[in-house]
């Protein structure tokens, strides 16, 4: 909740500080800066790059200020570490008081350094000094009595902290913790836990870089870093072309012929929303867990995609177009060739797009539920073990790729098909 | 006997809910070679029907289409076609456009540049060869669509509405295209077009088709044609009877769609 506020101030903050900078700094009067009606123009919205630059790094600076990076100078507070002295007020079954001191040392247990209970004078009266070691982010109960003469009493209990009154069920605060009494009068003394995230559930951004210096070095599960990587896009790439070797053909042919449209129409029409992930469990049945099921399964992923964008491409043709190449004299087959396939390319393309983004998702997800090597195994595997920095790298990881075989096919595609909407 | 003959033709055809329709009712016509002929017509008066069927797209009910003693039984490469716009193919630039022809006969390739060359010369659109069509102006693209048309050397040049999507000055000077082609090459035109006054400038006969069913209603003999082929088309419009002309084939044609209106709104 805190974190979404910071994130709305930051924008808000961004948004106005850019607007400032960009006013006192440029005069400019492009064609667009003169229009006068802007909202509701899309053609006048485009994406302001300083608004990019601030969102990714804002969400770093939340990222490393609520994990304690050191790679930023400010953090929200975190953990209390270190010690703290509170004093505790008995009365023992006669009804006389005494006071003692509790020494408490909190340790973050990251570090590995792990200290040893201090050395506490018992001090004079009934009621004797304790000491106590808890970790960071976590809680303890201190069994203040236990050591106290009589402590073991039914009638003795303790009656104040640090001057304030308690009871069983009751809490009070004090500098840097919280303490509750349970029901049986043990004091449960929570530290202060800042408002910083646990390594465990979100490490901070330097952690994930030096592990995946450490998986590029090392490897993980027997598998260097790009093995796991490359394996994920081999089979991608091979289920695709599968796919795209049957499904193209299988869409041309339902484009221009109605027997074949009428005969995969159902087939198709059923199978294109079925999600893959849900193919998964009968693929495993049939297929095993070995690469043969994966590669079915992309196949399956980029078929049905890919059959629909070809007949799309086929059907789409104008028809003055094939009339224009007839009159000129082609064939049937040389209107395959120069009209209907070259016109198809850029809805194919789309489809290859769609397709390699939904093979991309499908592989990561197949081998979340059964691999030995593969981006997708990779983290699995690492968060059994809470390596949540190795999960985080290996989502951004999954991510960098997937945006990269995007672009990669829309370079090919302004490439291959310039005259694309157009 | 060199021509193009059109006997007798009837296209019918049945719609869905059960009625038919009669596109077009006993039409005949005799095209001499080197003619250049304008069709005008109210919407839904089976012209585009009566190109189709020319340019063996469709087969007619009824009737048949005689080009040069051979019967037209398909589309071939006699019949050239020029379509409104978009028949370009985007993937090819202007060269493999106007070459498309050529290459489907086998033309070496040394023989398709000379010809696209000359062509696109004729066309007013020299080194314009490797530019992708896509990157044209409407009334640049149909300049290559004339010359695309024109490489396959035919023996009629159907038109359907090819200045139809362009914006009237441009319309104006590639009317005086048509006009030059057709004089240059000798070619039989059919043209078909919304615009009466483009149809009184370029037809040295005109036809004018009347709906429910299409046939021909009037068929006028003009002179404009010929005169336009050697002077301004601004100059031929100033002509004695071009104004008069063009007025009574609109009054003509708004009779008819007037009538259509009333056909409608009485149903």
């Amino acid at each position: 909740m805190a974190i979404l506020l910071i994130y709305i101030v930051v924008f808000v903050a961004a948004f106005y500080a850019v607007k400032i900078v960009t006013k006192t700094t440029t005069s400019k009067k492009d064609y667009t800066s003169l229009k006068t009606v802007t909202f509701g123009d899309e053609s006048a919205v485009s994406p302001n790059r300083a608004a990019s630059i601030i969102s990714v790094l804002s969400i770093f600076m939340i990222w490393a200020a609520f994990t304690g990076s050191k790679l930023i100078p400010f953090h929200v507070p975190g953990p209390f570490i270190g010690e703290l002295n509170f004093t505790y007020t008995a009365m023992n079954a006669m009804g006389e008081t005494d006071d003692a001191q509790v020494t408490v040392v909190v340790y973050d247990v990251q570090s590995g350094k792990i200290p040893k209970k201090p050395n506490i004078e018992p001090g004079k009266g009934f009621a004797l000094n304790d000491s106590a070691k808890i970790v960071a982010w976590r809680s303890g109960l201190i069994k203040v009595k236990r050591n106290d003469i009589g402590g073991k009493d039914s009638g003795y209990k303790i009656t104040s902290i640090n001057g304030q009154k308690i009871s069983p069920k009751e809490e009070i605060f004090i500098d840097n913790a919280r303490i509750f009494m349970t029901a049986k009068g043990t004091l449960n003394f929570v530290p202060e836990k800042g408002w910083q995230m646990q390594p465990v559930w979100l490490p901070p951004p330097e952690d994930v870089w030096s592990r995946l210096i450490w998986v590029a070095s090392e490897g993980y599960k027997n598998f260097t870093l790009s093995e796991h990587l490359g394996w994920s896009l081999i089979r991608v790439v091979v289920g695709f072309l599968a796919g795209a070797l049957i499904g193209i053909p299988l869409g041309y042919a339902m484009g221009l012929s109605g027997w074949f449209r009428g005969w995969f129409d159902p087939i198709v029409e059923f199978m294109r929303p079925v999600p893959p992930l849900a193919l998964i469990p009968l693929v495993i049945i049939w297929f095993g867990i070995g690469e043969q099921g994966k590669i079915i399964l992309l196949f399956l992923a980029s078929l049905w995609i890919m059959t629909i964008s070809s007949r799309a491409g086929v059907s789409g043709v104008k028809i003055s177009k094939i009339h224009a190449a007839y009159s000129l004299g082609a064939s049937k087959s040389q209107i395959m060739r120069l009209v209907i396939v070259p016109n198809s390319l850029p809805e194919i393309f789309t489809g290859a797009r769609v397709s390699m983004g939904v093979c991309w998702g499908t592989v990561v997800a197949a081998e979340l539920v059964a691999a030995q090597k593969g981006a997708g195994m990779m983290i699995i595997n690492a968060s059994k073990f809470q390596m949540t920095d190795l999960v985080i790298m290996g989502i951004v990881l999954i991510g960098v790729i997937g945006y990269a075989i995007d672009i990669l096919m829309r370079i090919a595609e302004n490439y291959l098909v310039p005259w694309k909407g157009k | 006997m060199k021509g193009l003959s059109i006997e007798n033709i009837s296209m019918r055809f049945d719609l869905k809910n059960g009625n038919s329709i009669q596109a077009l009712k006993d039409v005949s016509l005799e095209i001499e070679e080197g003619q250049i002929i304008t069709v005008l017509g109210p919407s839904g008066c089976g012209k585009t029907t009566l190109l189709n069927i020319i340019a063996g797209f469709l087969a007619p009910t009824n009737g048949e289409v005689i080009l040069n003693d051979q019967v037209v039984l398909g589309p071939g490469a006699e019949r050239g076609m020029v379509f409104q716009q978009g028949a370009l193919f985007e993937w090819m630039n202007v060269r493999s456009n106007v070459a498309f022809g050529p290459r489907m006969k086998g033309m070496p390739k040394s023989e398709q540049n000379e010809k696209v060359q000359h062509l696109l010369e004729i066309v007013g659109l020299s080194d314009f060869e490797d530019k992708a069509v896509y990157e044209l102006s409407g009334g640049m693209q149909q300049r290559v669509a004339l010359a695309r048309c024109l490489a396959n050397d035919p023996d009629v040049i159907l038109m359907d509405e090819p200045l139809g999507a362009l914006d009237a000055l441009t319309r104006e000077k590639m009317q005086g295209l048509v006009l030059k082609l057709w004089k240059e090459t000798g070619k039989t035109i059919l043209l078909i077009t919304h615009s009466v006054e483009e149809a009184v400038l370029l037809g040295e006969r005109l036809l004018v088709l009347a709906p429910r069913p299409g046939r021909i209603h009037k068929e006028y003999k003009l002179p404009f044609a010929e005169m336009g082929s050697g002077m301004d088309l601004r100059d031929v419009k100033k002509t004695e009877g071009y104004t008069e002309t063009r007025d009574e084939i609109l009054s003509i044609i708004w009779e008819m769609e007037e009538e259509i209106m009333g056909k409608v709104e009485s149903n």
